[in-house]
């Protein structure tokens, strides 16, 4: 919450805002995409009654209190409905002068998570403790913060009319401006969240009409650099063991293939209709861990059966088809670019996190958008969402 | 794409756009396969394995159903004892591998710490006893004799006591009431295997680590209905083993009690006259070997005659059936299936097999009057029989000229049944033989030998009846054996090799007539003859011999008795077998029984005997003794004994008196009777389940002796153990409870409940 003050800097927002305004006719009530905002409001509250599922008898976890995480889940979605609305008054290409401060602001709070200000959370020291029990996860902020710099880079020339593509030097720069974060983030390390940032650049690249060889040369040096990471040990014990539990799930299932196997269990014992919510053994048996973040989704396939789990996929279908139509029906290439990156984002994030939970993908810390627990996660894709929003509304009325 | 010219973008970037769509749709499509797979098509494995997840099973062993006697009283029950066990998996755990918990439990229980280490200790080949041959996981018992206060003790510092558990625990016990110790029909257990844990986990009455299961006799046959089920609790448990709710659960069925048709008191009898009468064949001198009889093994069996029901069976050698009990010591088992000790755990009355002698000539006879011949006709006993150079001699050359059919009974004539089978074995065409009709050998199949009378004991054994059809297997079994070890002018056993392997398929007439007699390659079992002696006096109805008389259900409303059912009719007409009848009380009367039967009240109580004196190559004869009166068979054998009333009589008649009250002057005092007739009726069961059980005397042959009579006080004193309910439906205190209040209401009870018990227990 701290952080997200960060981002809303002021003198940027319209003058006056008007509720007249905002639902008049041609007004920006109209003109929001509302599928998005529903479906993310949807899974949010879905979210939120799966965290409680949870969590609500563990004690240790909720200090007594089984509500604490459905309030908080509930407060974070309200701060990020209210994060959101505050994108979208601003309005996306207001932001985009702010996106130097935005950028530097984000990098240095990810520089300080290697200070001994920085706490580790399951092997992963990604996390700011602030006072009164909050903390803060920056590198969720720094995947809004490259879309927006890469976004700026790359469109500035192409929206200014002088070329059709970005040419070389500014995909470099663009390059250079996610790497230098990206690097920080795989000091910590959050592998994941490295992952994501390279999706996001891959996304953000496609989508500006960098050139193939870019593309291209950028899948392939991501691949040499998966292939460095493993060979030169810069991964963790438990970050092989993970890999090596994704590659043969039946492996130690009491060490580090229990996730995997626990999750599998929980979600497939869950059948058509589920146990119903609240009555899930392996949700209440707390068999499966990181239940409340990460695997969130064990949750909904257990309780919830496909039907439910297949809701949260459709769900998070429907706001990425309709990110996907923002990207291709703005006109500007800024826009476009925000959006795919937001588009890539997301997407890889829904895929890894549901992916790791169905056992067809490694295990890594990654939480679903909207149905995770996590206030910095809830707050960034709000924003996202309040960029995309912003990118619908601001685009001229056809007809 | 009506926006494309709109946007006024680069097709490169929208075809990209439309790429990355496609992209994510596929994704989102991948999850959701991925998810109908995991929930749809393989949910019900995955539902599987989720509960064998969260359900942990908490089993209650279901208490073991007693085994009574015809009136209630407890052969084998069970008895709370304190068991202190310890949990190797637990103690392994520790650093010193638990020997500090085990020195301080040895304190506590007044043991050595070394004797309680070794008692918790795996057996293996180079440990010696004591060690612990169970399973590893099993706690492993370390007493089952502990004080309540000991129990206490480490109850209350379980913390001090980790891996050690201290808990009542029902243990089986063999109570030998009255002194009548049962063993092997009554069986033993010992713990399951995990084979048969295997073997029966899918069906109903799937096996506990823990259980015990029946190996032999009542208990192994009766295993299922005694065992009950065991009750399982089942918890939802968390990913810690926390219990975090109850789900279904099955409550436990205690084993169902059966009542037999045995009585202790005549069981105990018979037990005791058997080994005596073995004890005094000891003392006799045989004059073929001129050594003293060895009398190695006997068995004697008491039958209804009118249902084939057992009153009493006993097998000598004997051991204790408490010595299974908490697990059998090396040391006991090896004594107990060794050689040195005649194999005690077999039954002999229906394990133990042997030439049934001239108690066989009921069948010879039956068959001679199958073939023909008149029961009334004259036959000559000669004092021997020629039959090409082989001279086969009456028994002690005796001669009595021409007699009928019953005299030969009577007397035991050789001769004539030599004589009738040798004619037949011609009849039947001799050496060449033509479609034979073989009426002695018919005759035996269809009294019910050379198979199983179908008792509810296990491995009966079947005896064997040396027709045509069994002489060939045997031959084909043996002949190459024969062939190599036979010699012309051998010794008398490389003769008999010699012979078997050139015609030993083929029946002979020395066969024919050494069978007519019971003599040669037949083998009987004294519950087969029983079951054929009480056909005989019950007009000719052969039944299943049986022990268990009913199954009561713990609560008591549910009896499931079991009646006796017959296999088969004696293939003899009436006429002719009431005048084996008379022949056979001739036999008791004057013939070779009559001297054992001095006066008898033979007018009140008509009693029918046969003596029978089996050679064995190589060992001293078998001694039988086959008895009927109108209510009971009596079958006595005494293995390398000595002849047929000379070594069982005594015996039999003890337990005829035992039984109808008869002193040796002939007088018949009911008071004193023991069970002048069968006990027709089940005993009382009241409303709670329980069985009452009638007193009974701390050995009843002391009564009955009066030389050997015990002192007053002795024969009075209280037994608590013996007054108590043969059935105990709780396991937990309560026994305690019933105790008291059954020692008040004794006396009161003892005036109520009338019938032979009370009037045994005031003589």
């Amino acid at each position: 919450m701290t952080g997200a003050n960060s981002f809303q800097v002021s003198g940027y927002g319209p003058e006056k805002a008007g509720w007249t305004r905002v639902f008049a006719r041609d007004g920006m009530a109209r003109r929001l995409d509302w599928p998005i905002l529903l479906a993310s409001v949807a899974l949010s509250l879905m979210g939120s009654l799966l965290v409680y599922s949870a969590t609500r008898n563990r004690t240790e976890l909720n200090q007594g209190d089984p509500y604490y995480f459905l309030t908080r889940h509930l407060l974070n979605t309200g701060i990020g409905l209210a994060l959101m609305v505050g994108v979208v008054w601003l309005g996306h290409r207001a932001l985009r002068t702010a996106v130097p401060v935005l950028y530097g602001a984000s990098v240095f709070l990810i520089l300080l998570v290697l200070t001994p200000l920085g706490s580790t959370i399951n092997g992963a020291h990604s996390w700011i403790k602030l006072p009164g029990g909050f903390s803060l996860q920056p590198s969720e902020f720094v995947k809004i913060t490259i879309i927006l710099g890469m976004a700026m880079l790359l469109a500035a020339r192409v929206d200014a009319g002088d070329r059709p593509h970005p040419d070389h030097r500014t995909v470099l720069q663009a390059l250079g401006l996610a790497t230098v974060p990206m690097l920080i983030v795989m000091l910590m390390p959050d592998l994941g969240s490295v992952m994501v940032m390279v999706i996001i650049v891959l996304g953000v690249l496609l989508a500006s009409g960098a050139s193939n060889r870019w593309v291209f040369g950028l899948l392939g040096a991501g691949t040499a650099g998966a292939l460095a990471v493993w060979q030169l040990g810069i991964l963790d014990d438990y970050q092989i063991a993970r890999f090596a539990a994704f590659a043969n799930p039946a492996l130690d299932p009491a060490g580090v293939g229990y996730n995997t196997n626990q999750a599998r269990i929980a979600i497939g014992s869950g059948g058509l209709t589920g146990s119903g919510l609240f009555e899930g053994s392996q949700t209440t048996g707390r068999f499966v861990p990181e239940q409340q973040t990460d695997f969130v989704f064990t949750v909904a396939g257990e309780e919830l059966g496909f039907l439910g789990a297949g809701l949260i996929i459709a769900l998070l279908g429907v706001v990425l088809w309709r990110a996907c139509k923002i990207a291709r029906e703005t006109t500007d290439l800024y826009g476009t670019v925000v959006a795919a990156g937001i588009v890539a984002w997301f997407a890889f994030q829904t895929f890894e996190n549901i992916g790791m939970t169905l056992g067809i993908m490694p295990v890594t810390g990654l939480p679903l958008p909207f149905v995770s627990y996590g206030g910095s996660s809830m707050f960034a894709v709000w924003m996202a969402v309040g960029l995309l929003q912003s990118i619908t509304v601001q685009r001229p009325m056809s007809a | 794409m009506s926006n494309i010219p709109e946007t006024g973008r680069s097709t490169r970037v929208q075809t990209r756009l439309v790429v990355i769509q496609v992209l994510v749709l596929s994704l989102l499509a991948t999850l959701g396969g991925r998810l109908w797979y995991l929930q749809i098509r393989q949910g019900d494995e995955y539902a599987a394995e989720a509960s064998g997840n969260h359900v942990q099973q908490v089993v209650q062993p279901a208490p073991r159903g007693s085994i009574l006697d015809a009136r209630g009283v407890a052969l084998a029950d069970n008895e709370t004892r304190l068991v202190v066990s310890a949990s190797r998996t637990d103690l392994l755990k520790m650093k010193d591998d638990g020997k500090a918990v085990l020195t301080k439990l040895a304190g506590v229980l007044g043991m050595r710490p070394k004797d309680v280490m070794d008692k918790v200790r795996l057996c293996d080949a180079e440990t010696p006893q004591p060690c612990w041959n169970g399973s590893p996981y099993q706690p492993i018992p370390v007493t089952d004799e502990a004080t309540p206060k000991q129990a206490l003790q480490i109850r209350e510092r379980a913390e001090d006591f980790p891996g050690i558990t201290a808990e009542p625990m029902a243990v089986r016990r063999y109570a030998a009431p009255g002194k009548a110790n049962t063993g092997q029909v009554l069986g033993y257990l010992s713990p399951v295997t995990d084979e048969e844990i295997k073997k029966a986990e899918n069906t109903d009455s799937p096996f506990l680590r823990s259980d015990q299961v029946g190996r032999s006799g009542l208990e192994r046959q009766y295993d299922k209905a005694l065992r009950g089920k065991a009750g399982v609790t089942r918890y939802e448990v968390d990913n810690l083993g926390r219990v975090i709710g109850e789900a279904e659960s099955d409550p436990g069925v205690p084993g169902s009690n059966l009542v037999t048709s045995l009585d202790a008191r005549v069981q105990r009898v018979a037990e005791y006259e058997l080994n005596e009468a073995m004890k005094a064949a000891r003392k006799e001198m045989d004059r073929n070997t001129n050594r003293l009889y060895e009398a190695d093994a006997g068995a004697v069996v008491v039958m209804e005659a009118k249902t084939g029901r057992v009153v009493a069976m006993a097998s000598n050698p004997t051991y204790d059936p408490n010595a299974w009990v908490g697990g059998i010591s090396a040391k006991d088992y090896k004594r107990l299936t060794g050689k040195e000790s005649n194999y005690p755990l077999l039954n002999r009355a229906t394990q133990g097999q042997a030439a049934p002698g001239s108690i066989f000539k009921v069948v010879s006879t039956s068959a001679a009057v199958e073939a023909g011949y008149d029961f009334d006709g004259g036959y000559d006993c000669s004092s021997s029989y020629s039959v090409g150079g082989q001279v086969f001699k009456n028994f002690e050359s005796a001669s009595y000229g021409s007699i009928d059919l019953g005299r030969a009974l009577e007397l035991s004539c050789d001769t004539v049944y030599y004589r009738l089978a040798h004619q037949e074995w011609k009849k039947d065409g001799g050496n060449n033989p033509k479609n034979p009709n073989d009426y002695f050998y018919e005759a035996a199949h269809e009294f019910g030998l050379g198979k199983e009378t179908g008792i509810d004991l296990p491995n009966e054994v079947a005896g064997r009846v040396p027709d045509r059809e069994w002489k060939q297997k045997y031959w084909e079994a043996n002949k190459d054996a024969w062939c190599k070890s036979g010699k012309k002018d051998g010794s008398y056993v490389e003769r008999l090799a010699y012979e078997g392997c050139l015609e030993g398929n083929k029946m002979r007439a020395g066969d024919a007539i050494n069978y007519s007699i019971g003599q040669g390659d037949t083998l009987v079992t004294p519950i087969q003859m029983a079951t054929i002696y009480a056909a005989i006096s019950n007009g000719g109805t052969l039944y299943d011999p049986s022990i268990g008389k009913a199954i009561v259900s713990p609560d008591g409303k549910d009896v499931q008795a079991i009646t006796p059912q017959p296999h088969g009719k004696l293939p003899i007409s009436k006429a002719t077998l009431a005048k084996m009848d008379d022949a056979l009380a001739g036999v008791a009367t004057r013939g070779t029984a009559a001297w054992r039967f001095e006066g008898w009240p033979q007018d009140e109580i008509p009693m029918h005997a046969k003596t029978g004196t089996a050679e064995v190559h190589g060992k001293q004869t078998t001694s039988w003794f086959a008895t009927y009166t109108d209510d009971y068979a009596i079958v006595m054998t005494i293995s390398q004994g000595g002849t047929g009333s000379g070594a069982s009589g005594p015996a039999v008649r003890n337990i005829y008196d035992a039984l109808y009250g008869v002193s040796d002057d002939g007088k018949i005092d009911r008071k004193k009777a023991l069970l002048p007739e069968p006990q027709a009726k089940l005993p009382a069961i009241k409303a709670d389940g329980t069985i009452p059980a009638p007193k009974i005397s701390k050995d009843i042959v002391k009564d009955l002796l009066p030389d050997e009579k015990a002192s007053p006080e002795e024969e009075y004193a209280p037994i608590d153990e013996q007054q108590q309910g043969a059935t105990t439906p709780t396991q937990n205190g309560d026994n305690r409870d019933t105790r008291r209040h059954r020692r008040r209401g004794g006396g009161r009870r003892r005036g109520a409940a009338g019938g032979s018990g009370s009037r045994r227990a005031r003589t």
